[in-house]
């Protein structure tokens, strides 16, 4: 049935509406950090790169930007290194309850590195001796987000030719061998894909290394972004705009760069 | 410049199938050998079980007299090409060509003169550069070959390497397989379910059901005289006419027609038993009058197969297929009778299906 003109205009409207309400904080984010005095609103009345100076006053700014990408870096790392294995094997071993087990994994991924999990997971930092330590909160980011990664790349290896391995195999590669020369590389796109996925997460991450991390030179971006508050408890608008851009464009640029080179997908399918 | 035995071979796959049931086979030094078989047969797991990507349950495999059953696959020295061909995506057509040869650490100026030395032979030259999503099936096809030929492997193992072409390309390098393989006189091993393949392709074959061997033999063999009512009816274009007959005295009846049955028949029937009657509709011709030895009946169908027509006719309420040379097609509806050739006619016992 075709609809009638009213209720096109209305679908529309409310399209604008919703869009506009996503929209506005985005071009905030753009705008603000220029505006010589800015406040919650959008505009541009006074340009300015007075913000980023004052924001590099802060001693721990840049810092903290370095930081985060060492989070991000190290858990990406090591959820590739971990997950592609995990993922190729439980993509060509088949044993009784693989599926079951791979949704539980699945399903759970979300309690570990969630906040119900905060106070046991602290304990156990603190048993571990990985409280106030890089390697600390890589290994629980990573933790939360491997099941998660484990699912996607066992997807993309699944759909991968078995025939490829298996000649190799005649040809008499090793095991290894076959991961490295064959598997790694036609399953790149799912890895840069799952790479920059951990990236993006651990970047966002605030609670992790808000509880983990106690020296205020190791704290990442995120947690940083908490200190930039008033004695009373307002937020100085011109550093937190300076510096949620600043926190903001490696996401962005990695984004596009993988999303250019690979396509962004969550999906095997390899076309020779 | 390899034999290949295979004794008592046993697969049973951990859910239970029976895929290789206690075979038996010998295939010799330089043979073109083809196994045949409908899908599910088990020729697929065969041949993995020769290559080494799958274990065998029982039984042995020996390349020249060398057990090899329990050897892993890159110490065999066969070379497998898939029937996707397997040519790895990242690399490009000398890379894929290189790559085993790199596994066995070969030399750089040997591995270079053995790629150009198969490219060569296979005419891909030109497309060293490319990547193997940029050339076509064929080509494809070609460079699965070079990168085998080029490892100069004692056996080669190619599974179902036609069936991803399209027709015309499908003849073109049926032909060169042949012609290839001919040249380098190294023992192959072809899996295909398509009978024209294995025919046209095969020194010897072999025709799997259900896991086992039913017959082993020349295409020739198995085109005049298939073993068994399974052979029978699944070699040849056009199906065998197999018609079952009660046996009287020296003859056979099948409806109201009457055959003689040969001696060696004969002698091992009796009145009353059921055998079944069959002979190639290749086999099977015009004849002028009716009488002892000749089907009679209405003209059901004919079909136009080029230089010929078969014709099937209702003798009795059993069809019978014929020949027919072009320009002398009978009509429908059409009365005309069919006398097979004696010599070509084979006769089956109905209950173990085996050849009289």
């Amino acid at each position: 049935m075709e609809k009638s003109a009213s209720e096109r205009i209305t679908s529309a409207l409310f399209v604008v509406i919703v869009s506009l309400f996503f929209l506005l904080p985005i071009a905030w984010l753009f705008l603000a950090p220029f505006d010589g005095q800015p406040t919650y609103r959008l505009k541009l009345s006074d340009p300015s790169l007075n913000n980023f100076r004052e924001m590099s006053q802060n001693p721990y700014a840049y810092r903290s930007l370095l930081n985060s990408a060492i989070f991000s870096a190290g858990t990406g790392l090591v959820i590739i290194l971990i997950g592609a294995p995990a993922a190729y094997v439980l993509s060509r071993v088949k044993f009784k309850g693989r599926d079951v087990f791979l949704y539980f994994l699945l399903l759970f991924s979300s309690v570990v590195s969630g906040s119900a999990a905060m106070v046991p997971l602290f304990l156990l930092a603190l048993r571990f001796n990985i409280l106030d330590t890089y390697h600390g909160v890589i290994f629980i980011l990573a933790g939360g987000l491997l099941p998660a990664a484990i699912f996607i790349l066992k997807d993309f290896t699944d759909s991968l030719p078995r025939s490829y391995e298996e000649s190799a195999k005649i040809f008499g590669a090793s095991s290894f061998r076959i991961l490295k020369d064959i598997v790694a590389p036609v399953i790149r796109p799912g890895l840069a894909v799952i790479f920059v996925w951990a990236f993006v997460q651990s970047w966002g991450n605030f609670l992790i290394p808000f509880i983990i991390i106690r020296d205020i030179n190791k704290q990442p971006a995120a947690v940083m972004m908490y200190s930039f508050y008033t004695e009373a408890g307002d937020a100085v608008i011109r550093t937190v705009a300076a510096f949620g851009l600043l926190y903001t464009i490696p996401v962005l640029l990695m984004y596009f760069y993988v999303n250019r080179k690979y396509g962004f997908r969550f999906y095997g399918g390899i076309k020779g | 410049m390899s034999t290949v035995n295979i004794k008592g071979i046993t697969k049973v796959f951990p859910n239970g199938v029976r895929a290789l049931d206690n075979l038996d086979l010998e295939i010799k030094d330089g043979e073109f050998f083809a196994l045949l078989g409908p899908s599910g047969c088990g020729k697929t797991t065969l041949l993995r079980t020769l290559g080494g990507l799958e274990s065998a349950t029982d039984g042995h495999i020996l390349i020249d007299g060398n057990d090899v059953t329990r050897t892993s696959a890159g110490d065999r020295n066969v070379a497998m090409v898939f029937q996707d061909y397997a040519l790895y995506p990242h690399m490009n057509v000398k890379e894929n060509i290189q790559y085993p040869l790199k596994i066995r650490k070969y030399p750089k100026d040997e591995c270079e003169r053995r790629v150009n030395m198969a490219a060569k032979a296979l005419s891909i030259e030109n497309l060293l550069d490319r990547k193997p999503g940029q050339i076509s099936g064929g080509q494809q096809q070609r460079v699965a070959v070079a990168r085998a030929m080029a490892t100069t492997p004692n056996l080669y193992l190619f599974d179902e390497p036609l069936s991803n072409l399209d027709a015309r390309l499908r003849l073109e390098a049926r032909s060169f397989l042949k012609q290839l393989q001919r040249e380098l006189g190294v023992t192959t091993i072809l899996v295909t379910h398509d009978q024209s393949e294995a025919l046209a392709l095969a020194d010897r074959m072999a025709v799997m059901e259900l896991g086992k061997i039913r017959q082993v033999g020349s295409p020739v063999e198995f085109f005049h005289r298939p073993a068994n009512l399974f052979v029978a009816s699944f070699i040849g274009s056009t199906p065998m006419n197999l018609l079952e007959g009660v046996v009287q005295g020296k003859d056979l009846k099948i409806g109201e027609a009457k055959f003689a049955l040969p001696a060696h028949v004969s002698k091992e029937v009796s009145t009353g038993a059921k055998i079944i009657m069959g002979v190639r509709p290749e086999y099977v011709s015009v004849s002028k009058s009716s009488g002892s030895g000749v089907f009679s009946g209405k003209v059901k169908i004919t079909e136009n197969l080029g230089t010929h027509y078969l014709v099937l006719i209702d003798a009795d309420g059993n069809v019978v297929r014929g020949t027919v040379p072009d320009g002398s097609e009978p009509s429908i509806g059409e009365v005309i009778h069919f006398k097979p050739d004696p010599e070509r006619t084979l006769f089956y016992d109905t209950k173990s299906g085996e050849l009289i």
